[in-house]
């Protein structure tokens, strides 16, 4: 059948013309959708095919914990809140961040004025909750039984959080 | 140009073009390890450091905005209770967010075991995050090019690009893939990725405050962490996906996969 | 504090819905993939089934099978578009499907799926023009020549006249050439649409993550049960629209039942004996392939019972016993099967068994995709799927009962439709 294509277009072929144009339609929808800076980086196709700008959008996202990172985030806050910050016990709070019990910095002072302050039961819970696992480190944490420890009132009212050695109590 | 002719070219064009010219870019080890970055990030848990107090989830959840309702989590942090009778029990109520403030076992389906406290053998605290794999199988199986591994090793997810098929989810032996209930898109772990390339520590290293978490450059030789991962004995979760974790764990038990 | 603060209303994350966690789960383990993911193997296989039932005509002569063939080839054209469905009512973000198609990440198995797909969807349609070209050329024929055309018939005169692709010629040779083209694309089809339903497979096979799907044997297994269903299904159909031309030549309501050479209500009734029994015996064949597979895959996992086989065992042989043994293997199995070979085999006792198989190869899907995600990634702890029925939202209405069923449903709607333009069932001279 093949011979006589020469002379007479064969018919059967009109359904890939049709095929074709699909792909050709595809590929130019394809030309205007895709973003131009999509590709693999160094990582090879398998696992780092993407478009790269996404990696600066993520960059680009805003940090909320304060800028000033970890170990100097008591430098950064005792410029304001110095009597606070040297009060605290390099012992026992010290090693808290402020920002684990006063929340993310964020633009602090300018934005928001001032952080709230969380004084629930369950912050403190968090480490202080009494759990007989004596194979972690938990169990050198002083601990109480939440359901029998003074279940009306908030901790701080006697503990002083900043420095909760027992003779610094209210 | 013949009628027959123009179309064998039309056809050979077509093809040729059809192929995204990086499909045919094979990934060649030598140009890899040649061009290799500056940084590669690793992450080190100290298991015996942590107590639980899912300081790192609150900030994780609120640095990157993840919903406290929402039941998923990028990290979390698992507690494994062994008791004399050789009995085991693992949960992480609420990943973690609040910690763990009760000594009874969350078993699900609102059901909790108490479990005596002179029974208690070991029972330790596990933090967990993606493991941002050398070979990341999450990366692998995403079939649009929306979830990739960055030259300085973090794997993150294009949320303008991912179609919410959740293959990738399935794909992560870790199960530190989710959707993201807002976003309505595959969502994980990008160590911070915004933090890092500001100079910070991620939001969970930042928090911690027993250093049970903590980040480095694996490149240099001179980090401190990267120093203990050489030095001393550490080890990685499910090891026998192949996936090349890089998140390194002292202490781990057999139990903890 | 900030984050507190910045709650939300009480938040539902994509799976919950339906996931009930039991023992230890990891914090963002949900059953992600549910009943439409179920659906969407389920829908491809038959259309996979459907195109191999109409190759046994077309590719190795089969002439028993000439009527049953034809009916297969158009009603796998109305499964395809439902192939795509499942899978983009299951996208978190179904406008984005497109982008499968636009940057293909080759290493994904679902990235094969567009094209694949489109590949088969070309040779089925292919295929159909082939075997139809000279019913298109008739018609748009005999349209032409009706003196004045009414709003209806100009638009059927023009869409005649577009699908015969401008090819008018419908003589002996033309023809001749239409056949061996047609038995040509019936060939390349096979492959492909093993291929189509074995990455189905494979999609699911190379997950290594998940202790259930991981093993090479699922492409295999899932092409050897499309088979089995494409070919149950189109048993199925074919009796049923038989019934319903017996019905309405009795009643004389259709047009071609009032045409003095319709077929008599013997004719329709020995043509639907023959094919059927000859078709359910590949059906037989199939299914005895697919059912040794299972069994084999089974037996394998608890003869080496590596580290997941604890776990395994507790999903197979307790949870979802009754899902497994009884439900698929048992009902959907064995009881159909016996159905079949028994002795004294009639049209209605193979007919019931199809409706099993049906069923049965659902099972399967529903076990292998759900039960796949009933046991955590720690391998201490379950996961419980319960399928919404009434929707209180989108997503419990696309991921629930009344999605999967608008799925199931719409092939026979196309169908329909469909069958207007590309008749199932022709007098011998009209088609191939």
């Amino acid at each position: 059948m093949w011979q006589e294509g020469e002379r007479v277009k064969s018919h059967v072929w009109r359904p890939l013309y049709v095929v074709i144009a699909f792909v050709v339609a595809l590929l130019v929808f394809r030309f205007f959708y895709v973003p131009n800076d999509f590709g693999s980086g160094k990582r090879g196709f398998m696992y780092s095919y993407h478009r790269k700008s996404n990696e600066t959008e993520w960059k680009n996202q805003p940090a909320k914990y304060s800028v000033s990172g970890r170990e100097r985030m008591h430098e950064y806050c005792s410029e304001c809140h110095g009597e606070i910050v040297k009060v605290r016990s390099e012992k026992l709070h010290g090693i808290i961040p402020c920002e684990d019990c006063h929340g993310p910095a964020l633009q602090h002072p300018d934005k928001p004025e001032k952080l709230p302050i969380d004084r629930s039961r369950g912050l403190c819970l968090r480490c202080h909750t009494s759990l007989p696992y004596t194979t972690s480190e938990r169990h050198r944490i002083p601990g109480i039984d939440p359901k029998t420890h003074n279940t009306d009132i908030e901790c701080v009212e006697c503990h002083n959080p900043h420095n909760p050695s027992l003779e610094g109590m209210k | 140009m013949e009628r027959r002719e123009f179309l064998q070219k039309c056809i050979m064009v077509i093809v040729g073009a059809s192929v995204p010219v990086s499909a045919l870019t094979l990934i060649d080890p030598k140009k890899v390890f040649a061009e290799n970055p500056q940084i590669q990030w690793a992450f080190l848990v100290d298991t015996n450091k942590c107590v639980g107090c899912g300081f790192c989830v609150k900030a994780c959840k609120t640095e990157n905005d993840i919903p406290f309702d929402a039941h998923v989590s990028r990290t979390w942090v698992e507690r494994y209770v062994y008791t004399k009778d050789d009995k085991r029990y693992v949960d992480s109520p609420d990943a973690a967010l609040y910690g763990f403030t009760e000594s009874r076992i969350d078993l699900g389906r609102g059901e909790y075991k108490e479990i005596d406290k002179d029974n208690v053998g070991k029972a330790f605290f596990v933090p967990k995050l993606c493991n941002h794999c050398s070979s990341p199988a999450c990366t692998q199986v995403c079939p649009v090019g929306a979830t990739y591994k960055t030259d300085d090793g973090v794997v993150l997810v294009d949320r303008t690009w991912c179609i919410g098929c959740g293959y990738c989810i399935m794909a992560c032996p870790y199960g530190a893939r989710f959707f993201h209930p807002i976003a309505k898109v595959a969502d994980k772990c990008t160590f911070c990725y915004h933090r890092l390339s500001k100079g910070l520590d991620s939001a969970c290293v930042n928090a911690c405050p027993f250093k049970a978490r903590r980040m480095g450059n694996i490149h240099d030789k001179n980090d401190p962490i990267t120093q203990i991962i050489m030095n001393e004995r550490v080890g990685v979760l499910k090891d026998e996906f192949g996936t090349k974790p890089q998140a390194f764990y002292i202490g781990l038990a057999q139990e903890v996969r | 504090m900030v984050g507190e603060i910045a709650k939300h209303a009480a938040m539902i994350v994509h799976g919950e819905a339906w996931t009930t966690k039991e023992l230890f789960t990891l914090p963002n383990e949900y059953i992600y993939w549910s009943i439409q993911i179920v659906m969407y193997p389920y829908m491809t296989g038959l259309v996979a089934g459907a195109f191999v039932l109409s190759s046994l005509y077309h590719v190795f002569g089969v002439v028993k099978l000439k009527e049953i063939a034809r009916f297969s080839l158009v009603f796998s054209f109305a499964l395809l578009p439902v192939a795509m469905m499942p899978l983009l009512l299951h996208l978190q973000q179904p406008f984005r499907g497109i982008n499968v198609m636009m940057t293909p990440h080759f290493t994904s198995a679902i990235a094969a799926f567009g094209f694949v797909f489109s590949t088969y969807a070309c040779i089925v349609a292919t295929e159909l023009w082939l075997v139809y070209r000279k019913f298109f050329v008739e018609t748009a024929l005999a349209l032409k020549a009706q003196k004045d055309r009414g709003i209806i018939d100009s638009f059927r005169f023009l869409m005649f006249k577009m699908l015969t692709l401008g090819a008018w010629d419908i003589g002996h040779e033309a023809l001749e050439k239409d056949h061996k083209a047609c038995k040509i694309m019936a060939s390349i089809g096979i492959p492909v649409a093993c291929f189509l339903h074995g990455y189905a497979g494979f999609i699911f096979g190379s997950v290594k993550a998940n202790a259930l799907w991981m093993t090479p044997l699922m492409p295999v297994i899932f092409i050897c049960s499309a088979v089995v269903s494409g070919v149950a299904l189109c048993i199925l159909c074919y009796v049923v629209v038989q019934e319903i031309r017996k019905f309405m030549a009795k009643r004389k309501i259709a047009r071609w039942a009032k045409d003095p050479n319709a077929p008599s209500i013997e004719e329709l009734e020995g043509a639907k004996h023959e094919e059927v029994m000859i078709a359910s015996n590949y059906l037989m064949y199939f299914m005895i392939a697919a059912l040794t597979l299972e069994i084999l895959d089974l037996i394998f996992r608890g003869y080496t019972q590596v580290k997941s086989w604890d776990i395994l065992r507790e999903v197979i042989m307790e949870r979802d016993f009754n899902k497994i043994f009884v439900l698929q293997y048992g009902l959907g199995n064995i009881l159909p099967f016996l159905l079949m070979v028994l002795p004294g085999r009639t049209v209605r006792r193979t007919t019931i068994a199809t409706v099993l198989v049906l069923f049965g190869v659902f099972m399967m899907r529903y076990n292998v995709v759900i039960g796949g995600q009933a046991f955590s990634l720690s391998f201490a702890g379950f996961m419980d799927y319960t399928l919404p029925i009434i929707p209180h939202d989108l997503e419990t209405f696309k991921e629930g009962l009344f999605g999967a069923l608008t799925v199931a449903v719409t092939p026979f709607v196309l169908f329909y439709f469909i069958n207007k333009v590309m008749p199932a069932f022709l007098k011998e001279e009209s088609t191939h």
